[in-house]
């Protein structure tokens, strides 16, 4: 039996527990047994982002001793969050360090969600039936930090009945970024509108994207537009059963 | 922004004051070069690997700037021309002053430089009571309305056709038509008897070739060429980044910069100057001064992830394809370098004091360092500024202020325990209950409100880790 940890992610844990548990529900579908530390929080990445790198070490080292006790593989709803661990906590303890080895241990062996089902348990089709028009907003850190480019299309590609619309600059930034978001609010929101604006003239009914940041900026903006298209994360996609009555 | 140095760049007082034609007109030319760019990647197939070449002889060059810089000066010398050494901005606005001085220099004409810029040179010069003209059509039309460049490569790409026209009618008192080739047409005719008048030539360089002390210019309107060939003197002002060991390396970065920059495989000019005229049949000035320019460079270059900003060709790529760029502009930076490669070269060279926020001034997409052709990390430049401004560090002490450095201290404690970040979000759920309607909040109270001012938030909802706990069967909470 494939075991692994479940990283909830702040963001997750603070506003999406229906998509938490879909990607509970999916993995346990898959065969995945699945352990949620009871320790998390978060990665700490808001802190590192922002320059105060002694703070997120504090908070890295929560995150090594909640994840640190088991060696199985560990799974985020989050490709900006999993970057986070996996490119930067090593830099962020000295080499030859216990701390190091642990961030290098855990570095290995972190995955994004929708890159865990595609490539480590090489499935795409999870039997979502989802009957609408759909377009993709690829995340950065996902697609840049992570080199995510296929996965979330590949999974999108086998849910029945949806319908794919590409999104015309798929992989210009919503104006999230994290702390950017409230530090020059007015700038974000430029971005912002403009994301929304391609959004809207795809003609989808739907926006899917593999972030929760993104998807509270984008689902924010479409409401303020006073659009009907709904964001959604591509977990919420792949449980999908089609329109519930 | 010209190249005085400003006291404090208030990064978003200045995107709060933006006229609203900027993103529009800024968006038309970047997403032209920046189209024109994917299409001449798309047809060298072995972009990646120039791309590591460049980024290497970049790296080698740094790493021996002192080595590159004595070879050039060197051959600059052996080819009959002078090379002035400027610590400093102000000795290199002394050292242009002195020449021109020497020569009675009257007028000077200017082909577009960024190193003028950055010391402000036309400002002096004319205190000196030297008339000195931009010769480039951007900077022309920069000069007329008295501002800086807003882009590296195109200083007047904020203003649109209607615009300069208008600006033509005001300054120059001719009507012209919004048409490019009209406005073109009218700035060459008032500009050629300056270039035959003029006393000195003052350019920049885009390389200096080492091995045989050679300017090189690259540029589009021909101007560069009279510049730097009609009068009798010419002057270059050039950062001492601007070296580059040889002629093999040059065609690395000559495949790489017009591409990325235009979308261009190579500019309609690309000027080779190496000293003065050599004999009177010869065209080009009787004399060359090349001033090399520090400026505070030999101090970041101490700075092993800071000086990577060294590498850059300025090709402005990582403008084009910046969404903040895009829609704040140039001016917002404060400075006459923008856009990505500006949020990471001014806080550099005008310490973190006067440039703090703009290494915040980035959603770290990345973006600019995947079409960087010499694959400079800006994100990455960008942290490590972000720590010297938020924390502190070899250099200079902490520019933050000290409630941010507060919260960010609380955050941190609250965030690496548990029950500290448990308690905190069963507290901050009670009280945000009463911000929320409709399952979102719109009016949250600080500092949510920096996020509600702009879009809602969405309720916030805490019961996956109970729902967890019950599904006994299958999942399992870990409690160390």
């Amino acid at each position: 039996m494939t075991q692994a940890q479940l990283f909830i992610t702040c963001l997750g844990d603070q506003f999406f527990t229906p998509t938490l548990k879909n990607m509970a529900r999916i993995l346990e579908k898959l065969g995945v047994e699945l352990f949620l530390p009871h320790e998390q929080t978060c990665c700490g990445q808001p802190l590192y982002n922002n320059g105060f790198v002694d703070q997120s070490r504090e908070v890295a080292r929560n995150f090594l001793h909640a994840f640190g006790q088991r060696d199985d593989p560990i799974i985020g709803p989050s490709g900006s969050c999993v970057g986070m661990i996996k490119y930067h906590y090593p830099k962020l303890f000295p080499e030859g360090t216990v701390e190091h080895e642990v961030a290098s241990s855990i570095a290995g062996r972190i995955f994004e969600f929708t890159d865990y089902l595609v490539n480590v348990l090489k499935v795409t089709d999870v039997g979502a039936v989802y009957p609408h028009k759909v377009t993709y907003h690829a995340s950065c850190h996902y697609l840049r930090e992570m080199g995510l480019k296929g996965e979330a299309k590949a999974l999108l590609d086998s849910v029945k009945d949806l319908e794919f619309i590409p999104l015309h600059d798929e992989e210009t930034c919503c104006g999230f970024g994290g702390a950017f978001s409230v530090t020059y609010p007015g700038v974000s929101r430029s971005m912002l509108e403009q994301k929304v604006k391609n959004i809207v003239a795809s003609d989808a009914d739907t926006v899917v994207m593999c972030e929760p940041g993104c998807l509270m900026n984008i689902a924010g903006g479409l409401k303020n537009a006073g659009s009907k298209v709904k964001a959604m994360h591509i977990i919420d996609i792949l449980a999908s059963q089609g329109d519930e009555k | 922004m010209s190249g005085a140095a400003p006291k404090y760049i208030g990064f978003e007082a200045y995107t709060e004051r933006i006229p609203s034609g900027i993103p529009k007109a800024v968006q038309q030319a970047t997403g032209r070069f920046a189209g024109g760019r994917a299409l001449r990647v798309s047809e060298l197939p072995q972009w990646e690997q120039l791309r590591q070449i460049a980024s290497d002889i970049r790296m080698h060059t740094i790493r021996n700037m002192d080595v590159y810089l004595s070879r050039l000066e060197e051959s600059v010398r052996a080819a009959g021309g002078h090379v002035h050494w400027a610590g400093t901005a102000e000795d290199a606005r002394q050292i242009v002053l002195k020449i021109a001085r020497e020569h009675n220099v009257k007028l000077a004409v200017k082909a577009k430089s960024m190193a003028t810029e950055e010391i402000d040179l036309n400002h002096a010069l004319e205190t000196a009571g030297v008339e000195t003209l931009e010769t480039d059509l951007g900077e022309y039309i920069i000069q007329l309305d008295g501002t800086g460049p807003s882009h590296i490569i195109v200083p007047a790409v904020h203003k649109t056709k209607e615009e300069i026209a208008a600006l033509f009618h005001e300054k120059l008192g001719i009507d012209a038509p919004p048409d490019p080739n009209e406005l073109t047409r009218i700035a060459r005719e008032t500009l050629r008897q300056k270039f035959l008048d003029a006393d000195m030539g003052i350019s920049g360089a885009n390389f200096l070739v080492a091995e045989t002390g050679t300017l090189v210019m690259v540029s589009n309107e021909g101007n560069g060429r009279m510049v730097t060939t009609l009068p009798d003197l010419h002057v270059a002002v050039a950062g001492i980044d601007k070296v580059v060991p040889d002629w093999e390396s040059l065609t690395v970065f000559l495949k790489l910069l017009a591409r990325s920059a235009t979308g261009q495989k190579l500019s309609t000019y690309t000027q080779f100057i190496t000293g003065p005229r050599q004999t009177e049949n010869e065209f080009g000035p009787k004399e060359f001064h090349l001033v090399l320019l520090d400026n505070g460079r030999s101090e970041i270059l101490k700075d092993p992830i800071g000086r990577q900003v060294f590498k850059c060709i300025r090709c402005g790529a990582c403008a084009n394809t910046c969404p903040v760029y895009q829609n704040v502009g140039g001016f917002a930076y404060g400075w006459f370098i923008s856009g990505p490669i500006g949020a990471i070269f001014a806080p550099q060279m005008l310490g973190t004091p006067t440039a703090r926020e703009l290494p915040f001034a980035s959603t770290l997409c990345g973006a600019c360092a995947e079409v960087c052709p010499v694959k400079i990390p800006i994100p990455e430049i960008l942290r490590h500024l972000r720590r010297r401004v938020a924390q502190g560090d070899e250099t200079i002490n902490t520019t933050m202020p000290f409630y941010i450095r507060a919260a960010a201290k609380i955050g941190a404690t609250v965030l690496s325990r548990e029950w500290m970040y448990g308690s905190g979000t069963t507290i901050l759920h009670f009280f945000m209950r009463f911000f929320t309607h409709h399952n979102q909040i719109s009016n949250a109270p600080y500092p949510f409100s920096r996020w509600t001012k702009v879009r809602p938030l969405p309720a916030f909802a805490s019961g996956f880790r109970k729902w967890f706990r019950k599904q006994k069967d299958f999942f399992k909470e870990t409690v160390e």
